[in-house]
């Protein structure tokens, strides 16, 4: 049995279940929040060893249970539970239905849980809907903020982009007779390659609206900012990683059938405009949840670009820095959502003025926020933010990426500029009111701290986790 | 013989730790527990010279971060250890300082505790002796000193903190392109033994390290972020800026660039040649021209630090000796130069040289200090400043050829145009009829001479006996190691 799977499909059926016999915000809170802690930890204590499921022959299974579906089912659930914990003080105040946020974060979970083990690209497609799919209506399901218009984008950009996706996976399933990777990427038919290319092409265009790449990032800030600042967290840090994951897999799949070029230059490309777009539009954001989309599309780049570096070499050690700055970017992206929650538990994000004073008023939370947002510009004192930069320049280097490693390293310039602002505010200025302390963000917010702590002090348990 | 390896560790982590208990601490106590700790890792720094011999003195090497080529591996020699000891030394005196006097908004112990963990920094940097960690030491510096500026600073202090940190971030990151290029080329970031590398790949990596550097020290043309963070840093900033933050530039240039690509320093190094002369005479011209005090000093640290670049780019035993005690000598009396201007400031609210004038009047003794100041900064034989100038004129002079002769006799001329742009300073300052704004001027105060003292006694020391600072002997090997290569 694949218990991760059937812990976090369980717990969405229990989650509606107590919604209905107990209708309490804490119950299916509770039940939700049980269950998104035994999904994450169940990878690890339930099963071992390796586990194929729905094999066509023996190398050609829909999904294996190995340690990357393990760390993508942990990191997903973690993250799940620690959205739910944002998402406290809302709930409590009635201002969105707690069984209804409990059920399709839940269902979310459940389509991250899958993905980390998808190996065809069906599987890999419909697990990766499952977890955006619930999150449509999560941006809309608030009692005091409209936030349909944020829904509408993210709902319509996001149906393209599944459309493009699946356009893609047709094309490949054409030429190569088969959905499993690797074999989908490999030269079947006559004259068929024009086919794979343009598949590929297809296949990674929709899987960078999931990461908020540019040129397919424009859904991004008009639903984080229009959409609960929980929700927000929720789709930068595991609606992105279910992204991340899936562009890693077809990216390997494409190495191995000879499209190593191809994969290579469009995520080049993708990294590229990512960096200096989100970058340099981050930097004259005005609302704080609209600083940090444009921030997130940026590190989307910083994410993607050891992948560019395909171009020039197939070398694992590529992937392995993509897969480990996305693990310092998720602790250091959780922190920062984590933090305006927690100073503004109930409200939206705000304008960068409504930090104002907030570094006295509240030292604690401001320094914990304040220590996100220096590592997300890659600096010390947070040295796992630096250790995020520095791997994905050296990965590129290791592959003469010359040009790739320089704009990397001279948009974090600019990107401190970006983080600059809000971390200003924080210190500016003094007001008499403390924010209202609420324990549900607080969690989060010191779990992502002590993450980032331990990871500059040991940075290289985030280094060798591709397989 | 007890080893002294690690008190190494030591000189880093007790700052951190100092300013960790600072931050924490109330007001008051907080800035005497930082300066308490700036003492302790001023006694624990001054350790480090004892048994002294050839190549490092002491040595630390312990794995960290093997999948990045990073060690944690500190040393000390002849080269670091006067730098590290007027790190010390400064932060001491600064930390001190501030006990006395903090300018607004108060909140003494965060500023000393910002103040400790820059000193962390900048001997993390002059004692890394691994690649990565020396460019994540020189990074750690960059935000404190920025919330320094940016929170204890003057009027345009925001906007002056960010051009700062844009700009040195600028160079770091160019910097780090260069450093992981090192470690990914020959799999080692030791600076101890530095692996060989190609030429053409030296050439391209030092040009990344000298411009990061460059930046840093700062060297003409990229010197200008340095007089708006010097004119806004509140004093103990400035001080710390000028003193030692602007050597980790030279010193980088030293170690990192001629230790690590020779044959690239030996292929630019007339470019930075004409670079240093070129920031000797506009840093000497723009001081003529200056209206503000501090922005004066400021701008007369690129022409003091063109000399050091100068005396490095000749690339022979005698530029980097006396680029060393230019180093050492710049740090101690700009150093000293900041304190005054911060107190004349203090007293008058203005640093506008048409609104000063006639302090002998009222504050004879502080006339004094600052004249003796001037004059060593103006090179003055027997003062400290008269060595490093004097010889990295000598070196370029020696190196032969008209490039390097031509170069000699230009920073001749500019140490002439020093001493007219110092006198006029002095005249604007200390002589004529007493300003206004200097009419209620007081006397210096104790804890002020407390701070001006121990720079007043380097000041004549190394303008005597230089040597007793400088170890000889680790320029000349430095030189001979990298030639060798």
């Amino acid at each position: 049995m694949i218990w991760p799977m059937i812990i976090a499909a369980g717990t969405a059926v229990a989650v509606l279940l107590v919604d209905l016999v107990f209708p309490r915000w804490y119950a299916p809170f509770g039940v939700a929040l049980a269950g998104a802690a035994a999904t994450a930890v169940s990878p690890y204590l339930v099963q071992k060893g390796q586990l194929a499921l729905l094999c066509a022959e023996a190398d050609r299974c829909s999904y294996v249970l190995d340690d990357t579906a393990r760390l993508v089912a942990a990191l997903i659930a973690a993250l799940t539970a620690f959205a739910l914990l944002l998402y406290a003080p809302t709930l409590r105040a009635r201002d969105a239905p707690a069984g209804e946020v409990g059920f399709l974060l839940a269902s979310a979970m459940t389509g991250g849980v899958v993905l980390g083990g998808a190996r065809d690209l069906i599987t890999l497609i419909v697990a990766l809907e499952t977890l955006t799919l619930p999150l449509y209506a999560l941006v809309a399901l608030h009692r005091r903020r409209d936030g349909a218009v944020g829904a509408v984008t993210f709902f319509t950009t996001s149906i393209v982009a599944t459309a493009v996706s699946l356009l893609g996976a047709a094309l490949l399933q054409l030429q190569s007779g088969s959905v499993h990777l690797p074999y989908a990427m490999r030269e079947d038919l006559a004259g068929g390659r024009p086919l794979a290319i343009a598949g590929l092409i297809l296949l990674l265009t929709g899987f960078g609206f999931k990461v908020a790449a540019v040129p397919l990032h424009a859904w991004a800030p008009t639903t984080y900012d229009g959409a609960p600042v929980p929700v927000a967290a929720y789709l930068s840090t595991a609606s992105k990683l279910g992204g991340v994951i899936a562009i890693l897999f077809v990216a390997r799949a494409a190495v191995e059938g000879d499209l190593r070029v191809t994969a290579g230059g469009t995520l080049a490309v993708l990294a590229t405009l990512s960096l200096v777009i989100g970058t340099l539009v981050a930097l004259r954001q005005q609302r704080t949840v609209r600083l940090l989309a444009w921030s997130s599309v940026a590190q989307a780049g910083f994410i993607l670009a050891p992948l560019g570096g395909l171009l020039l070499s197939s070398s694992a050690s590529l992937f392995a820095a993509s897969l480990a700055y996305t693990l310092f970017f998720l602790a250091l992206e959780l922190g920062a959502f984590s933090g305006v929650v927690a100073l503004r538990p109930t409200e939206d994000g705000g304008v960068l003025d409504d930090l104002r004073g907030v570094g006295r008023a509240a030292p604690w939370r401001a320094a914990m926020l304040s220590f996100a947002l220096i590592g997300l510009a890659g600096l010390p004192p947070v040295l796992s933010g630096l250790f995020a930069k520095i791997t994905v320049i050296q990965a590129l280097l290791d592959v003469d990426s010359l040009w790739l490693a320089l704009v990397v390293a001279l948009i974090s310039v600019v990107g401190l500029a970006v983080y600059w602002r809000p971390l200003a505010a924080l210190y500016r200025g003094s007001v008499d009111d403390r924010p209202p302390v609420s324990v549900g963000p607080f969690l989060p917010l010191v779990a992502a701290t002590i993450v980032t702590a331990v990871l500059s002090v040991v940075p290289q348990l985030t280094m060798s986790l591709w397989e | 013989m007890v080893s002294l390896d690690s008190v190494l560790l030591w000189t880093v982590a007790i700052p951190l730790v100092g300013a960790v208990i600072s931050f924490v601490v109330s007001d008051a106590t907080g800035r005497r527990v930082a300066a308490l700790t700036a003492f302790l890792t001023l006694v624990i720094s001054a350790l480090l010279g004892l048994q002294q011999k050839a190549g490092m003195w002491h040595e630390l090497d312990w794995q960290w971060v093997p999948a990045l080529g990073l060690r944690f591996h500190l040393g000390v020699d002849g080269i670091s250890y006067p730098l590290v000891l007027l790190t010390a030394l400064l932060t001491l005196l600064c930390c001190g300082y501030s006990i006395w006097h903090t300018p607004t908004p108060g909140l003494g112990n965060h500023l000393g505790a910002l103040l400790l963990v820059i000193e962390a920094g900048i001997i993390g940097t002059f004692l890394a002796q691994d690649l990565v960690l020396f460019f994540i030491a020189f990074e750690v510096v960059l935000l404190p000193m920025a919330a320094v500026i940016a929170v204890w600073g003057g009027e345009g202090r925001r906007r002056a903190a960010l051009k700062f940190a844009l700009y040195t971030l600028a160079g770091s990151v160019l910097l780090l392109v260069g450093v992981v290029s090192v470690v990914v080329q020959t799999g080692s970031g030791d600076m101890t033994q530095p692996a060989k590398l190609g030429a053409e790949a030296q050439l391209w990596i030092f040009i990344l390290f000298a411009v990061a550097f460059a930046i840093k020290s700062p060297l003409w043309p990229l010197h200008t972020w340095l007089p708006d963070a010097h004119t806004e840093a509140p004093t103990v900033g400035s001080v710390i800026l000028a003193g030692v933050l602007l050597k980790m530039g030279t010193y980088g240039l030293i170690r990192v660039g001629l230790g690590v690509t020779p044959d690239g320093f030996a292929r630019a190094a007339p470019v930075l040649g004409v670079l240093a002369v070129a920031a000797i005479i506009v840093g000497s011209l723009v001081c003529l021209a200056q209206t503000e005090l501090k922005r004066l000093i400021a701008y007369s640290s690129v022409g003091h630090m063109g000399f050091v670049l100068l005396g490095i780019s000749t690339g022979t035993a005698i530029g980097l000796q006396a680029a060393l005690v230019g180093n050492i000598a710049h740090g101690v009396l700009t150093g000293l130069l900041f304190f005054l201007a911060g107190a004349i400031k203090d007293r008058s609210h203005t640093g506008q040289l048409a609104e000063l004038g006639g302090l002998r009047e009222r504050a004879p003794w502080m006339a004094g200090v600052l004249g003796l100041a001037a004059l060593g900064s103006l090179g003055l034989p027997g003062l400290a400043g008269f060595w490093g100038e004097a010889f990295a004129v000598v070196a370029a002079y020696s190196r032969g050829g008209p490039l390097w002769t031509t170069l000699a006799a230009v920073a001749a001329v500019g140490a002439a145009l020093t001493a007219a742009y110092l006198l006029r300073m002095l005249r604007k300052v200390s002589h004529g009829p007493l300003a206004p704004s200097l009419a209620t001027a007081s006397e210096a105060h104790w804890p002020e001479v407390a701070a001006w003292a121990p720079l007043v006694f380097l000041a004549f020391l190394l303008g005597v006996v230089p040597v007793i600072v400088v170890d000889l002997a680790a320029g000349a090997s430095l030189i001979s190691g990298a030639a060798g290569r």
